[in-house]
């Protein structure tokens, strides 16, 4: 009982601060900006322990979040190599293929304005589509191995930062064309000096959106064939041997490199487009 | 209308690439038939074969390339193939009054829908309702708003399973619950921020003025914030239902489905018949299709009911 209302108390306090924060004159500082979501779920996990405990929960359903770190402590070298074999081997190499395809395509594809405008609903559509479902059929093409998994991550980034680029090649208005005419600057140089730095804001929207898909691309292609390691390899085998902290612990790894490389996609955003509107105030 | 010229070409281009593509993606498994029915075929050793290249051995047997066309079991079907395994398993089936047969694509795609709406109405009324709390509370939106944007960075298939799991502890047998909680999951996020755009979309004369006519915050809520967040609404409703169908089906891809169309293209994958999973995804594709079709066509109908220029 008494982990359940310790639970109860700690979520309660917590939010209880999270209001006195965001009420108190500090609320657009950077730090407690950063503290009130960072207490908030510090919170919830508290509650996730502590409902766990007071209920006695079976860790065959759902583990203790202590469990869970204690497990991923435990656990870093298989969890390392599934990290190497899924993010860095299957998405990251997926990622850089997909992204500089789209890219190379969306200039090329850019020159004919024709091409443009039946590409665009075409590439929103396909954007918009279940393309995992592919998964399978990229795994019999290309083996068991990470490249299957690149070819699938590959297939799932391409649209959406084609559809992006292309629209961000189409930013930069007549005005500032007819500017670089009366420069007589050649072609490259437009696209170089203004069309490609007026794209980036839309540019660094799709591969934002590709981060998380070729992360979902990666583990989903693992559970159609894999070899013995993998992130979704130990998750749909974790599941079937009731090792479910385990599963929890390659979950929390998955969670952590979204966010992280997300994250990180977002720094190099902000380095780029300094000048654009939603990074000024910065 | 004048979209329409350009799309068709691009169609056309895709349409003309991938059948191009089928000729040396089924030139191994032609020739292997062609060795069966008893053609002479250079190299004549099936081992060398896979160790050639498909461009080589196109070169070395043109007279056998056509056999790539019409395979049972291609690596990659043509578009016609495609077609009438689409039409074998929709509307010809519906046409014999068997269209909710368990072999039809109308009965996996009727189940993938089922799970897809549940799920949408689910995530589209938590993105709603996240959306009034962050608007009218700033604890809300400085605790919950970062959550949000992280949640849609983790990866969802690595909990999909997990959810099955955990809602068959918990004795939900029905496989719609888990699906829908996972396109919930991914159709929230869109709602939730195209709502609070909307919400907030009123500017500051407005809200004077409706303070001057002394309305009380729920009047103002009604009256002003709600109306005005409706376009949004919309275009974050079409992002959301793709999401919702993207959701169930990667619910239905890793965790054992037996059906929906997610559990065809699994099953496809087991019993080794693409032409089942590219039907599948296909019919996906058409689902898809549909339903941003008709919340586009919902859209235009309301906007202009409400006298919103669309």
């Amino acid at each position: 009982m008494i982990w359940l209302w310790g639970a109860i108390l700690f979520w309660l306090a917590a939010w209880g601060l999270n209001v006195v924060l965001a009420r108190s004159p500090l609320h657009d500082r950077r730090i407690v900006q950063v503290i009130v979501p960072l207490l908030f779920g510090a919170s919830l996990v508290g509650l996730w322990e502590g409902l766990v405990r007071a209920f006695e929960v079976s860790p065959v359903i759902l583990p203790a979040p202590s469990i869970v770190a204690a497990r991923f402590m435990a656990e870093t070298g298989t969890l390392w190599e599934d990290f190497v074999q899924t993010v860095l081997k299957g998405a990251l190499s997926g990622y850089l293929i997909g992204a500089t395809a789209a890219f190379g395509t969306a200039i090329l594809i850019d020159r004919s304005s024709f091409l443009t405008r039946g590409l665009l609903p075409i590439g929103n559509f396909v954007a918009a589509l279940p393309i995992v479902g592919i998964a399978p059929i990229l795994v019999s093409w290309f083996g068991f191995d990470w490249h299957s998994k690149a070819a699938v991550v590959v297939v799932m980034v391409f649209f959406p930062i084609l559809v992006n680029t292309v629209q961000g090649l189409r930013e930069a208005s007549a005005m500032q064309k007819d500017l670089m005419q009366t420069y007589a600057a050649s072609y490259w140089q437009t696209l170089w000096k203004l069309r490609l730095p007026a794209a980036m804001p839309f540019v660094f929207n799709g591969l934002k959106i590709a981060t998380t898909l070729a992360l979902i691309g990666a583990i989903v292609a693992e559970y159609f064939g894999s070899p013995t390691r993998g992130m979704g390899f130990r998750i749909s085998t974790g599941v079937g041997s009731l090792s479910i902290d385990l599963v929890w612990a390659e979950i929390a790894v998955a969670a952590l490199t979204g966010s992280v490389v997300y994250g990180l996609v977002a720094l190099a955003e902000a380095r780029v487009t300094f000048w654009h509107p939603s990074q000024r105030h910065k | 209308m004048k979209q329409i010229a350009p799309v068709l070409t691009v169609l056309a281009a895709i349409v003309g690439l991938w059948v191009l593509a089928v000729a040396p993606m089924n030139i191994w498994q032609a020739l292997d038939m062609a060795e069966r029915a008893g053609v002479a075929v250079t190299p004549d050793d099936a081992r060398t074969r896979s160790e050639t290249s498909a461009f080589t051995l196109m070169m070395k047997n043109p007279g056998q390339i056509t056999r790539g066309y019409a395979l049972d079991r291609p690596r990659l079907p043509t578009p016609v193939q495609v077609g009438q395994e689409l039409w074998k398993t929709t509307g010809d089936m519906a046409l014999k009054g068997r269209a909710f047969s368990k072999r039809s694509l109308i009965f996996h795609g009727w189940i993938t829908l089922q799970s897809t709406l549940f799920g949408f109405a689910l995530g589209t009324t938590i993105g709603i309702l996240g959306a009034i709390g962050i608007v009218y509370s700033r604890t809300m939106e400085m605790s919950v708003m970062p959550w949000a944007i992280i949640s849609q960075t983790v990866p969802i298939v690595a909990l999909a399973p997990m959810i099955i799991v955990l809602s068959g502890q918990l004795g939900i047998e029905d496989r719609t619950v888990p699906k829908a909680i996972i396109s919930a999951y991914l159709c929230f996020f869109p709602v939730l921020v195209g709502m609070v755009k909307g919400l907030r979309a009123p500017g500051r004369e407005q809200l004077d003025l409706l303070k001057t006519y002394s309305a009380s915050g729920f009047a103002t809520f009604l009256k002003l914030r709600l109306p005005s967040s409706v376009p949004y609404l919309f275009t974050s409703l079409k992002i959301g239902i793709a999401a919702a169908l993207v959701g169930t089906i990667v619910g239905e891809l890793p965790t054992g489905a037996i059906s929906g169309l997610g559990a065809r293209i699994l099953i496809g994958d087991q019993f080794g018949t693409p032409l089942a999973i590219w039907s599948a995804l296909f019919a996906a594709a058409i689902l898809a299709g549909v339903l941003v079709t008709l919340i586009g066509w919902l859209q235009r109908v309301t906007l202009k009911r409400m006298g919103v220029e669309a």
